[in-house]
């Protein structure tokens, strides 16, 4: 009976210890995004989301880098989803677990995972724009049109950071499927790289789209890696080519936070910028998903 | 007069021979497989008869779905096998470097003992096999996946929801777009790993009755642990245990009058 009284104690105690650490994240969350709702309505209006910014950041609205940071996250989904579904494919379709080269690639893509985002930013910088952007102009004989901060450098950049989460969640997405799948269709005289397109892919696209949720999550929201390779302080034009700079959110957040002349008259409009950037991301994520539902249901359905 | 007498029975001889060798579909040779360091097939030889249903039955484990899967090279998709001693199909080793993978596993077919049909339409599930092979003519697709259905017994039950997922359909049905899938690309052999294992015994009633329908245009090879199932479709039976393949002869034979003892042990239900 006793034993039974102290087993029941320590059994609610590890509960109650569990549901405070839950709550406590919760807390957390509701605290931040009640904060930024509170103080970062009152300045969104359709000015501030359609206009530039006016008198040294201190008025107008944010337009250039909302159309700046969906540029960046979408460039970036382009770069990152064939490379990184390629990857996972030879990976877990292709590739001998025990072959040294895919031990290798293994190896290198769980630890690019683990690096600081500043540190690709510097890699962006160096490789990107010095190596490869200085090189085009360079072999081309242009006037310097690469080899400097822009778009597609920082897209890229984020692109090489979020390489590793688009490959794990899509080989999770490949591994999900059933090896009787894979050998019905082998056994009907399917070739291997037919069975991958007609009926693993098809399959797998939910999955894999998961990954490109999870990047755009993160991709929208990094700082780090594009100070060096192309988000501008200030723009007065909108980027049309890869070449241009751009103006981000998250950047544009970190410049209002540390650089501003007038720190009272900025926070409104930091407030609203944060605001605007997790709804941005949200929006983003929620078309992400929307698609991946519709793939879904459709396979559901019929194919 | 006496040669020519003599040699009138050589050639009767060698032209029986000849026929003999003519039913023959698959011919398997010294066949040893391996999973790792398990001997898995331990020297198999047997010959398989065009259009007839020859069952292997044996207790779990004893090889008899790794052999089949040996007789269109299913195996290969496992890392760290090794195979060897030859299998004829058609009088071609299946194993030598110039074989055609695709090739022979579209002639010969597959049914698995667990359905599983692709997570598409019925309709695409049957034509599955023939778009691989670039067929898009939409009359021949449509024209097979009704003769195809129909051979599976199963077109009365779906022809109005081809294009619904094969997924929503019961077991038994799913079996049956299986057997529809793999009819669809005209094989010449169907192998069966179990078929009917996982379903009730109104689906097994026609699963079974529609093998010995399909004897008639296709060689039936079939693994069962269900003993009264092999005896009741197959013309020869082989009855395998730790990997040897212990007796193998017309399945009256088998069931009736085993030359071995562990055959009869395992036919008359002593063990396994």
């Amino acid at each position: 009976m006793n034993s039974k009284i102290k087993t029941n104690i320590i059994s609610s105690f590890f509960t109650g210890l569990t549901l405070l650490a839950t709550l406590i994240i919760f807390t957390i969350l509701i605290i931040i995004i009640g904060n930024i709702i509170i103080y970062g309505h009152k300045t969104i209006s359709w000015e501030f989301i359609t206009k530039a910014p006016r008198e040294g950041m201190t008025a107008g609205g944010i337009f250039p880098a909302i159309f700046g940071t969906v540029a960046l996250v979408v460039l970036m989904i382009i770069a990152v989803l064939p490379v990184g579904v390629m990857t996972a494919i030879y990976l877990h379709e292709y590739s001998k677990p025990d072959f040294l080269l895919t031990k290798i690639i293994r190896f290198a893509v769980n630890n690019l995972a683990g690096v600081p985002s500043i540190v690709f930013g510097l890699f962006g910088l160096g490789f990107f724009i010095q190596f490869v952007g200085a090189g085009i102009d360079k072999f081309f004989g242009l006037e310097v049109i690469w080899g400097q901060p822009c778009l597609m450098w920082a897209a890229l950049t984020l692109a090489l950071l979020n390489l590793p989460v688009v490959i794990v969640a899509s080989e999770e997405a490949l591994r999900a499927i059933p090896k009787e799948t894979r050998e019905a269709s082998l056994a009907l005289g399917a070739t291997k790289w037919q069975t991958i397109r007609r009926v693993v892919l098809p399959q797998a696209t939910p999955g894999i789209l998961t990954g490109a949720i999870l990047s755009i999550s993160r991709g929208a929201g990094e700082v780090a890696p594009i100070m060096f390779t192309g988000a501008a302080y200030f723009l007065p034009y909108l980027p049309h080519k890869p070449t241009d700079q751009f103006m981000e959110l998250g950047y544009h957040i970190y410049v209002m936070a540390t650089q501003s002349p007038d720190v009272e008259t900025t926070k409104p409009i930091l407030y609203g910028t944060v605001l605007t950037l997790l709804i941005l991301t949200l929006l983003l994520n929620f078309v992400a998903i929307f698609i991946r539902s519709k793939i879904r249901r459709q396979m559901k359905k019929s194919f | 007069m006496d040669e020519k007498a003599k040699m009138d029975n050589r050639i009767t001889e060698i032209s029986q021979n000849r026929l003999e060798e003519f039913s023959s579909k698959i011919l398997v040779e010294g066949l040893n497989f391996y999973y790792g360091r398990n001997h898995a097939l331990k020297d198999v030889s047997v010959n398989i008869k065009a259009n007839q249903v020859t069952a292997f039955i044996g207790p779990s484990g004893c090889g008899k779905s790794t052999f089949l899967r040996c007789l269109n090279r299913m195996n290969d998709l496992i890392p760290g096998v090794k195979v060897s001693g030859k299998v004829y199909f058609d009088g071609m080793d299946i194993y030598s470097k110039d074989i055609g993978l695709a090739e022979l596993r579209r002639k010969v077919g597959m049914v698995f003992q667990k359905s599983n049909p692709f997570p598409k339409s019925i309709f695409e599930n049957v034509a599955y096999g023939l778009r691989i092979q670039g067929i898009t003519n939409k009359s021949h697709l449509e024209e097979t996946v009704e003769k195809t259905l129909r051979d599976a017994a199963l077109w009365d039950e779906v022809k109005d929801k081809l294009d619904e997922s094969a997924m929503k359909l019961s077991g038994g049905q799913q079996q049956r777009v299986c057997i529809a899938r793999a009819l669809a690309v005209e094989p010449e052999v169907l192998l069966m790993d179990e078929p009917a294992s996982a379903l009730d015994p109104i689906s097994t009633a026609k699963i079974e009755e529609l093998i010995l329908d399909l004897k008639k245009n296709y060689t039936i090879v079939i693994v069962t642990h269900n003993m009264q199932q092999a005896a009741r479709i197959s013309d020869y039976t082989g009855f395998f245990f730790l990997g040897e393949l212990i007796e193998f002869d017309d399945t009256s034979k088998i069931f009736t009058n085993p030359s071995n003892k562990k055959t009869e042990d395992y036919v008359t239900g002593r063990f396994g």
